[in-house]
């Protein structure tokens, strides 16, 4: 049914949320907030020693921080060039329509487009180290 | 609780979208505040004019043309009447309550904002009634003071009157809050102003809707609205400006139809209302804002704000029943709108789940950012009624945010 279709779903997503590694406080700053007219989100990402990007985030609404934590299982501990390149289509198929309008500052889109910011960043600096 | 003289449900049957299904669930359309649906003697009136009457006004001398002109300007003599204006021609169409304020902060403000002056306006303002009076400001020089409210959402009198100063050449002030629904005292406020010689707008977006407005008897000197928070068309609204400003107030944009004579050294401007009304105008919003007046009138208005009233009062009742209900806004005096939090839920997450559920509520700041400051909150969800709304609608809206509540928790 379609009824219990969009509740687990949403069940799911509140779970993933609540149990999202908590972002240590002194990182909540200001410079790494996507302010949005309903929710904020804080992205922080930092590069390993294995060169990988490692992300982090908080959100003060629980189901937009269920969605981080969807994009971090798939984006976090990732190369950067792997993270740039990433085909972002599966968004589509995991039944979040409503969560993708281009138009919601906070959607997974904006999200998306910051993490990919943060790789884009990091590939230039690693690329300006080796030459 | 079934009103005897006023039933909802008859009212409900003439909105062909309040039948719709969202989410596999029935509609309930509690977003009002934002824009209300429209009845299908406004969607009928639409298609009437595109399929019968279309041609540009003013200026054809076509069978048509003439048509168009004269189902807009006895649009315009209605609305002079539904208001009590004194003249048609203090009756302006604008796109909306927006640029309404817009055309009066821009000409108000050339013609009269100088250096060391001040706007007043209050705390509980939308951005709309807020923004253009601070750019203008700042062209001019002048500065903007607010007014504060009580933590109850109602205007401090006291500190309001004491502030009516000589350096304010303007009071801009809402008639009543989108945010908190309070409905401000704007006729004594006019007066207290007028008493220092201090000409006030009244932004009156979100009372049209809910209760008779007459702008003689407020003694405003403009009033705005917009035509699709009271049933009608979106990009249409409405200016009212009292007849002694329509003289010394300059023009707003240049175009056709404000002019009255161009040349390339000189133009001379039409009178008042087509001197404020550049370009062709939004004719067919303008004709039929005049029908969505009418349905409301025929309905009842201030019937329509009784029934608004009882389902706010009955879901605030049952609202409160909830652990952890903040009612923000509880001004004694105020229309159907309850705005709320509930302490360890955030608004956006409410939001998501009741339109889950097919329940429309609006959250956010509302475009009152200052005010969110002021209670130190980063939003509420806003529930807000209209004429066609039920008790039932209350009913399922609670059921659904129980439901919502008991998934986030």
């Amino acid at each position: 049914m379609l009824f219990d279709d969009w509740m687990d779903r949403y069940d799911y997503l509140i779970e993933q949320g609540k149990n999202l590694k908590a972002l240590d406080p002194l990182l909540k700053t200001e410079d790494i907030l996507i302010k949005g007219c309903q929710s904020k989100v804080w992205l922080h990402a930092s590069v390993n020693e294995e060169k990988k990007v490692i992300f982090e985030a908080d959100s003060d609404a629980v189901i937009t921080k269920g969605m981080i934590a969807l994009l971090i299982r798939v984006f976090s501990n990732q190369k950067p060039e792997d993270i740039e390149k990433a085909d972002i289509n599966f968004l589509n198929e995991i039944g979040l329509k409503e969560q993708l309008s281009p138009t919601r500052s906070n959607g997974l889109h904006a999200m998306v487009r910051q993490m990919k910011i943060y790789a884009l960043a990091f590939q230039s600096k690693l690329n300006n180290l080796q030459s | 609780m079934t009103n005897l003289i006023y039933n909802p449900e008859i009212i409900r049957k003439q909105f062909p979208i309040l039948k719709s299904r969202v989410n596999d669930r029935p509609l309930i359309y509690l977003d009002n505040a934002a824009t209300t649906q429209k009845p299908q003697c406004v969607i009928d009136q639409i298609v009437t004019y595109y399929t019968e009457v279309n041609a540009n006004v003013h200026r054809g001398n076509h069978y048509l043309s003439s048509l168009a002109t004269e189902m807009l300007e006895n649009s315009r003599s209605y609305i002079k009447t539904y208001l009590n204006a004194a003249h048609s021609h203090e009756i302006i169409f604008t796109r909306g309550t927006t640029e309404s304020i817009n055309l009066i902060s821009n000409v108000f403000g050339e013609a009269r904002l100088q250096p060391g002056d001040s706007v007043l306006i209050t705390e509980m303002e939308h951005h709309s009634n807020l923004v253009p009076w601070q750019m203008k400001s700042t062209v001019h020089g002048a500065r903007l003071k607010v007014a504060p409210i009580n933590e109850e959402g109602e205007l401090m009198m006291d500190e309001l009157a004491g502030m009516l100063t000589d350096d304010v050449k303007i009071l801009a002030i809402t008639h009543v809050s989108n945010t908190l629904g309070t409905i401000n005292p704007v006729k004594e406020i006019v007066s207290l102003a007028h008493e220092k010689g201090i000409p006030v707008l009244i932004d009156g977006a979100q009372a049209i809707p809910h209760m008779k407005v007459d702008v003689q008897d407020l003694d405003c000197d403009f009033y705005c609205f917009s035509g699709h928070k009271v049933y009608g068309p979106t990009g249409i609204g409405i200016l009212y400006a009292k007849e002694k400003w329509l003289e010394e107030l300059p023009p707003y944009q240049g175009g056709g139809e404000m002019i009255e004579s161009v040349s390339f050294e000189k133009t001379t401007f039409n009178v008042a209302p087509f001197k404020f009304e550049a370009g062709t105008p939004n004719i067919e919003g303008g004709i039929v804002l005049a029908e969505a007046l009418k349905f409301i009138d025929a309905a009842g208005i201030s019937l329509v704000g009784l029934h608004e009233k009882a389902l706010t009062d009955y879901a605030t009742t049952k609202l409160l029943q909830t652990k952890g209900m903040r009612i923000i806004g509880r001004a004694k005096e105020k229309t159907g709108v309850i705005s709320f939090l509930v302490d360890g839920y955030h608004p956006g997450d409410i939001g998501i789940l009741l339109d889950k559920m097919g329940v429309a509520v609006r959250v956010g700041n509302h475009c009152t950012e200052p005010l969110m400051r002021k209670f130190n909150i980063p939003g509420t969800v806003r529930a807000s009624f209209a004429c066609y709304n039920t008790f039932s609608d209350v009913d399922i809206f609670i059921e659904a945010l129980n439901k919502t509540l008991q998934m986030l928790r």
